[in-house]
């Protein structure tokens, strides 16, 4: 069953899917302004059912296009962040130790009695071996987000961000989770999702994601976006800033978007700055402001200094932007 | 239309963009979900499905547009409006030529001025002509004509040479609209050609490019040509990216999959004795410590230089790198390389040093006196150089003091290996010390040794 026809039944239709267009409006009511391409790949990526990896720099919106999905869907998230070492037993499932060593205490302590009628040795190995498999099973299994994913019967969206942060087995290890929508368990044998999630890959390209895993997903680049898309998420965003303002500081942040600076600012930064203006009852720019605030939208100090004596400037240069 | 996805994946390849079978069938499925009637949905879609990086997402977009443009031709061949209000005397019909000119499709599109259904031909002809297996832009006048040959040209030449013979003026009428049409289908067939050259062939002829210059001898007579110089360099560059991704992947640490009891035990003391947190054993994966000693003499300089830049992109990879050169004395160069940069390094080397005369053994002695601490077992020292001495003393020991504290020992010689123990070259003599010698005079042989180096570092 695909998560479409299940949504469909669960909740009210999910007319969101039926075409891209009715995808980016959708996405609209949720609070994402999505371009046409990132739209058309979520659409893809839930008709063909695979995986979609998100590439781009930080602050694009890339975890916040798996957020929206999820809510658009009304789906829970499940979010596995990675990091370097993350492996199967934080990432699948682990038994639980303690539980377990606990168990055997009791089973230590209780040994005497319950084997005391067995008829001869036979027979008390065959009952010691139904306690040892309670070992390896569900009541000790602790899940961990795959496998929550993939047990949630009614779908889900799984976001897994940052896979370039994990090392290289980390990857290999998820081909299985991505390609079949299964992961197997020595002990439990193989555990397959009857809804397939959607899954959501996030990258920073901090290292170069192996072609296994690029060809088993759909890709998605998003780049920083147009000035005339950024004031529409800006305008989404924060709901009671003026458009002259939004124009200006769309504008501005473009122009620094130019500049060489170590960390262009991207959206998340120019939605924060609005944020941050509207709190201030700022209604325009002026020189004054945008050093007051600067650090906002500017995270080092490097690019703070080379910023500040320009910016009577490039409130000029933003002023005439289209 | 499956015959023009294939011809687009294949387009595709040619422009660097991986295209698998498996992601060819999802490009195909998601074709199949959407249709071709939304360009730009095509578009996103295919980009979706097709193209996995950045730099891909760029290289696609332009193959697209390239692909699928499809221009109208401008088919202006009807009669230009009679001068003077003269009445043109009535045209002759394709009938009155022959009964083989009636059956002619083209010379009816031609009169017919339908541009639509000239296309389509030319799709047709193209398709049986090959056009799209074009691989070298001296194909392309071959390929033009036998597209002409596949839509019937000859035909229409024999109708125009027919139609002339005719009685009256409508004849020549005919024949003038034809001739015009003629010569429109002939340009747009090279333009076809022409498109189809820069969507197949455009690439392949840069690699077929990057192919000779990775096999060029790198001392030739006379040196190496600037324009060859850069490309090589930029070639060079690739060459160590592809290593760096090859092996940066494998640096992390490998499991043993062993327990690790000592750890163990000493985690579970806090729990009393129980061993809650098991630990496993894990194994450190050094990266490669190397030191480059260039001979910067002339006819090793070009190599020199194409080592350096080499491992200068391996910096990912490659933990630490000290360079030193010599021909008579030895200086370090991370200082010059640092400040200007590889490409220009081995002049300021040069400036320095000069052209003394090659002395292996001053140089080893040099190495030995103020260099030595930094050998230990992690470093793997090569050298490049002929090995040509003019007669000094080699100084054997010193190459044995370096074979011993190293990891490992290679040396790279430009002079193929027959080379190697005539006139004053001691190669042989060093040859014990080294743990691989091997000739390097191209680029190709360059990145195979260097290739060897980082595999001796990787974990079985």
């Amino acid at each position: 069953m695909t998560i479409l026809a299940q949504a469909a039944n669960a909740s009210p239709p999910m007319d969101s899917f039926a075409s891209v267009d009715a995808l980016v409006q959708g996405l609209a009511g949720v609070g994402y302004i999505a371009s046409r391409r990132i739209a058309t790949a979520l659409y893809m990526s839930v008709h063909l059912q695979k995986p979609i990896l998100v590439e781009g720099v930080a602050g694009v919106g890339k975890t916040e296009l798996a957020l929206s999905t999820a809510t658009l869907l009304d789906l829970p998230l499940i979010r596995m962040q990675c990091y370097e070492g993350l492996d199967e037993s934080k990432a699948l499932y682990e038994w639980k130790y303690g539980k377990q060593l606990l168990y055997t205490q009791i089973l230590k302590d209780r040994m005497g009695a319950e084997l005391a009628d067995a008829a001869g040795m036979d027979e008390a190995m065959e009952r010691l071996h139904g306690m040892g498999d309670m070992f390896f099973s569900e009541p000790f299994l602790e899940p961990r987000p795959l496998m929550k994913a993939l047990r949630e019967d009614g779908g889900c969206v799984l976001l897994i961000d940052e896979i370039d942060k994990s090392d290289e087995a980390f990857e290999a290890f998820l081909l299985e989770v991505l390609s079949a929508y299964q992961a197997s368990v020595p002990e439990l044998g193989v555990i397959k999702a009857k809804t397939p999630p959607i899954v959501f890959l996030t990258s920073n390209n901090v290292r170069d994601l192996g072609d296994a895993l690029k060809r088993r997903c759909l890709h998605l680049h998003i780049p920083l976006p147009e000035a005339s898309l950024e004031r529409r998420i800006v305008a989404s965003r924060v709901p009671d800033i003026e458009a002259r303002l939004t124009h200006q500081l769309v504008g501005f942040v473009h122009a620094l978007r130019e500049m060489d600076l170590r960390k262009s600012p991207s959206i998340s930064e120019t939605v924060d700055w609005a944020r941050a203006l509207i709190l201030m009852h700022a209604d325009s720019l002026d020189p004054a402001m945008v050093r007051d605030t600067l650090n906002v939208i500017l995270k080092y100090e490097q690019d703070i200094q080379m910023v500040e004596p320009q910016i009577s400037e490039l409130l000029r240069t933003a002023q005439t932007t289209p | 239309m499956q015959h023009q996805m294939e011809d687009f994946i294949r387009a595709l390849r040619a422009a660097d963009v991986k295209v698998s079978p498996a992601e060819s069938i999802d490009a195909h499925e998601a074709v199949a979900r959407i249709g071709y009637a939304d360009r730009e949905l095509l578009k996103d879609a295919l980009c979706a499905t097709l193209a996995k990086s950045e730099d891909e997402v760029r290289r696609f977009d332009r193959a697209f547009d390239n692909f699928f443009a499809r221009d109208p031709f401008d088919f202006a061949t009807q009669p230009p409006p009679p001068e003077g209000g003269e009445a043109a005397p009535p045209e002759a019909r394709l009938e009155d030529v022959s009964e083989e000119a009636a059956g002619s499709e083209l010379a009816q599109i031609i009169l017919a001025g339908d541009s639509t259904a000239l296309t389509q031909a030319m799709e047709k002809a193209a398709q049986a002509a090959q056009v799209s297996e074009i691989r070298l832009s001296t194909q392309k006048s071959r390929l033009t004509r036998r597209l002409l040959d596949e839509m019937g040209v000859a035909q229409i030449e024999k109708i125009i040479s027919q139609a002339r013979r005719l009685e009256g003026e409508g004849g020549n009428a005919l024949a003038d609209r034809l001739e015009a049409g003629r010569k429109v289908v002939a340009a747009e067939a090279q333009r076809y050609v022409q498109r189809q050259h820069d969507l197949y062939a455009a690439e392949s002829g840069r690699q077929l490019r990057e192919e000779l210059l990775a096999r060029k001898a790198l001392n030739a007579e006379g040196g190496i040509d600037p324009v060859d110089l850069q490309m090589m360099q930029a070639l060079v560059r690739k060459m160590a990216k592809r290593l760096a991704e090859r092996y940066s992947r494998r640096r992390n640490r490998a499991r043993k999959g062993h327990l690790d009891v000592r750890r163990t035990l000493r985690q579970s003391m806090a729990y009393g004795g129980v061993p809650f947190n098991v630990v496993w054993k894990t194994e450190r994966v050094d990266k490669p410590k190397i030191i480059a000693i260039c001979d910067v003499s002339k006819s090793v300089a070009a190599a020199a230089q194409f080592l350096l830049t080499f491992l200068y992109s391996l910096n990912e990879v490659v933990d630490r790198m000290d360079a030193y050169a010599f021909s008579g004395r030895m200086i370090p160069v991370n200082q010059i390389l640092d400040e200007h940069g590889v490409d220009k390094a081995i002049l300021e080397v040069l400036r320095l040093i000069g052209f003394q005369q090659t002395d292996y053994g001053r140089a080893l002695q040099d190495f030995a006196e103020n260099h030595l601490d930094k050998l230990d077992r992690h470093t793997t020292v090569i050298f490049l150089g002929d090995a040509r001495s003019n007669y000094a003393d080699p100084r054997l020991d010193i190459m044995r003091t370096i074979h011993e504290r190293s990891r490992s020992v290679i040396w790279l010689n430009p002079e193929p290996e027959s080379y190697w123990n005539q006139g004053d070259s001691v190669m042989n003599r060093y040859l014990p010390f080294c743990h691989l010698a091997k000739t390097c005079n191209t680029l190709d042989q360059l990145e195979r040794i260097i290739e060897d180096v980082l595999r001796q570092y990787v974990p079985r």
